[in-house]
């Protein structure tokens, strides 16, 4: 290395603000997607693992479930499936925003002029476009094991997006995990919550078969509303049942997203500002 | 920022944490264009100043002024003027070198095609230039550092930060990031360098202020907080150990203090008032007494004396040679 004096052409830029904001949350959206290029492997894996998930429900669980009305097992199950990989995004998410706080990363961009709601923005677009690659991989699994969408187009693109509306409302639970909880060990304890939070739903039992509290947490389940809207907009066998809740999944579908994401996008606004105390 | 003014102020910081003053009254004052050392043992509240200074992290009491702006009031400002280096690499470790200093470019507005101009410059600056396309997970720590220090450089910030900036380095590592400091102070950058390695500030800095429980006890060049000890010191190294308690007696009388006896190294040494006059005085009173010396140096006291001597306790790196 020489001593030579540093150029000094690059001055402060402009006044920080606004005008900045989209640029800044595209460029870090686009530091995420360099990421998959350049090591795709925790992706594969994670993809590979959804859908397994789909082998193993649809081959290895399959024949001992009962479908309500005696409907096909496996265009009951993809339904289920679908929402449940995206409740397995909520770790990658954490995961994420935990690793640039561990590494200090966060801490740079924070000394920065970037805005802080660019972090934030960032962070969810990526995690939306890998939502997207993911459900599409959902979509051919679920077609090779037999599962059919019998609703019409209309119908079928809303089912999409209330899964991805799910996804969307679970990236601020994400990032609000990943910047309260410190170290590894915490995304650990988080991908440990995912399973009794999928499970604990009508995604694969029947509330109606869980002890009656038990199954009434079940039937309130967020991801119960979207599985159970979904399911009757692709026209695929459900449980049924004649709760109020039940009877009220398509509005619960956008209803429960939305309050996720009133309290966790200010939570996690909170929880990037606490990094200051 | 006005010609005179500090490029870094600090006045009656106070950061607590419970009932626990990080910092008690932390003041401080930077002229631009100088290397500030701030020195202190581990819990002192180096980190938390400079976290506070760089708008990281919010004070309790006082105020704070970096590069002619308000850290309080005006973080925006100041974050367009600084540089952080951290203790820890902050870096992308997926990404490669060249990737990482143009996500922080583009991320300072300097818009693609500079961001681009400005990394393979940067690159180019720490020896960097020739790592390709390598994941920065593949760096050494020496090559992270750098990459790290270059990412703390892309605006050529007026006020540049730096936290135990060459902690887990080699020696040749240590070096490479002294110069590159030198070079940035150069061009005009005022530097905030935390450190627990004396001869780190002894290098580096103009000034250096020793911290000790979130409060400076004592600010001054090196040279200042040397002569602090009560002047220079004078080494006798003997040819044979068994002269030692001879030599020591005599330099006792001459130097009116005393001295302190290295059996190992067979050294004896003692604080000196005039320094020429004592050594002559030392070597007549040794030639008379049939001591043979070896080796004779006066000397300026060490910082890791003069930290001795302000905090009660050793640095890290003299608590290392004693291990």
């Amino acid at each position: 290395m020489t001593g030579a004096t540093l150029p000094t052409a690059v001055g402060p830029a402009a006044v920080p603000g606004r005008p900045f904001l989209l640029a800044d949350s595209v460029t870090l959206t686009r530091r995420s997607l360099a990421h998959w290029r350049r090591d795709p492997g925790p992706l594969i894996a994670s993809l590979g693992f959804d859908v397994v998930m789909v082998l193993m429900f649809a081959y290895l669980f399959g024949g001992a479930l009962q479908v309500p009305g005696g409907g096909n097992y496996r265009e009951f199950l993809m339904p289920g499936m679908f929402a449940m990989t995206m409740v397995f995004g909520i770790s990658l998410t954490t995961l994420a925003v935990s690793a640039d706080v561990d590494r200090g990363v966060t801490d740079r961009l924070r000394s920065m002029p970037v805005s802080p709601l660019a972090l934030l923005i960032g962070r969810a677009a990526a995690d939306m476009l890998f939502a997207v690659v993911t459900l599409a991989v959902m979509v051919l699994a679920g077609l090779a094991v037999g599962w059919r969408a019998h609703g019409g187009v209309g119908d079928t693109l809303a089912a999409f997006g209330l899964i991805l509306l799910l996804r969307f409302a679970l990236v601020w639970v994400g990032i609000f995990l990943g910047l309260v909880m410190k170290g590894p060990q915490a995304v650990v304890g988080v991908q440990t919550l995912e399973f009794p939070l999928g499970f604990l739903s009508n995604a694969f039992v029947a509330p109606s078969t869980m002890p009656a509290w038990l199954g009434a947490v079940a039937e309130w389940n967020p991801l119960s509303a979207t599985v159970g809207a979904v399911r009757e907009l692709f026209g695929n066998p459900g449980w049924g049942g004649d709760s109020w809740v039940v009877s009220h999944y398509p509005v619960l579908a956008v209803a429960w997203p939305l309050v996720l994401v009133a309290v966790f996008l200010p939570l996690a606004v909170r929880g990037y500002r606490s990094l200051r105390n | 920022m006005a010609a005179g003014e500090h490029a870094i102020i600090a006045e009656g910081l106070r950061k607590r944490y419970g009932d626990r003053n990080v910092l008690d009254g932390f003041a401080l004052r930077v002229p631009p264009g100088t290397v500030c050392g701030l020195l202190g043992p581990n819990g002192a509240g180096k980190t938390t100043a400079v976290r506070i200074l760089s708008t990281l992290l919010r004070f309790d009491e006082g105020r704070a002024e970096v590069a002619g702006f308000d850290v309080a009031r005006r973080p925006d400002q100041v974050r367009h003027r600084i540089g952080l280096v951290g203790q820890h690499a902050a870096l992308d470790e997926v990404l490669s070198g060249h990737q990482n200093l143009v996500l922080f470019g583009r991320l300072c507005h300097l818009g693609t095609k500079r961001a681009r101009q400005r990394a393979a410059e940067l690159l180019e600056r720490f020896g960097l230039a020739d790592t390709g396309d390598k994941p920065v997970k593949a760096y050494s720590g020496g090559m992270r550092r750098r990459l790290d220090l270059a990412a703390g450089m892309i605006l050529a910030p007026s006020v540049l930060f730096l936290d135990e900036p060459t902690t887990g380095l080699d020696p040749r590592g240590r070096n490479e990031v002294w110069e590159s400091v030198r070079g940035l102070v150069r061009s005009g950058t005022t530097v905030l360098l935390t450190t627990q390695y004396l001869d780190e500030a002894d290098q580096l800095a103009d000034q250096i202020s020793v911290l000790d429980s979130g409060r400076v006890i004592a600010t001054g060049s090196p040279d200042e907080l040397k002569s602090r000890l009560g002047g220079d010191r004078i080494d006798l190294v003997l040819h044979n150990a068994v002269d030692l308690a001879v030599a020591a007696a005599r330099l006792r009388l001459v130097a009116g203090a005393e001295p302190e006896v290295d059996h190992d190294r067979r050294r004896v040494s003692a604080p000196v008032g005039d320094r020429v006059g004592a050594l002559t005085e030392v070597l007549r009173a040794l030639d008379a007494g049939g001591v043979s010396v070896a080796d004779v140096a006066l000397r300026r006291p060490t910082l890791d004396e003069v930290f001795l001597h302000l905090t009660g306790h050793r640095s890290r790196a003299a608590e290392e040679v004693a291990a």
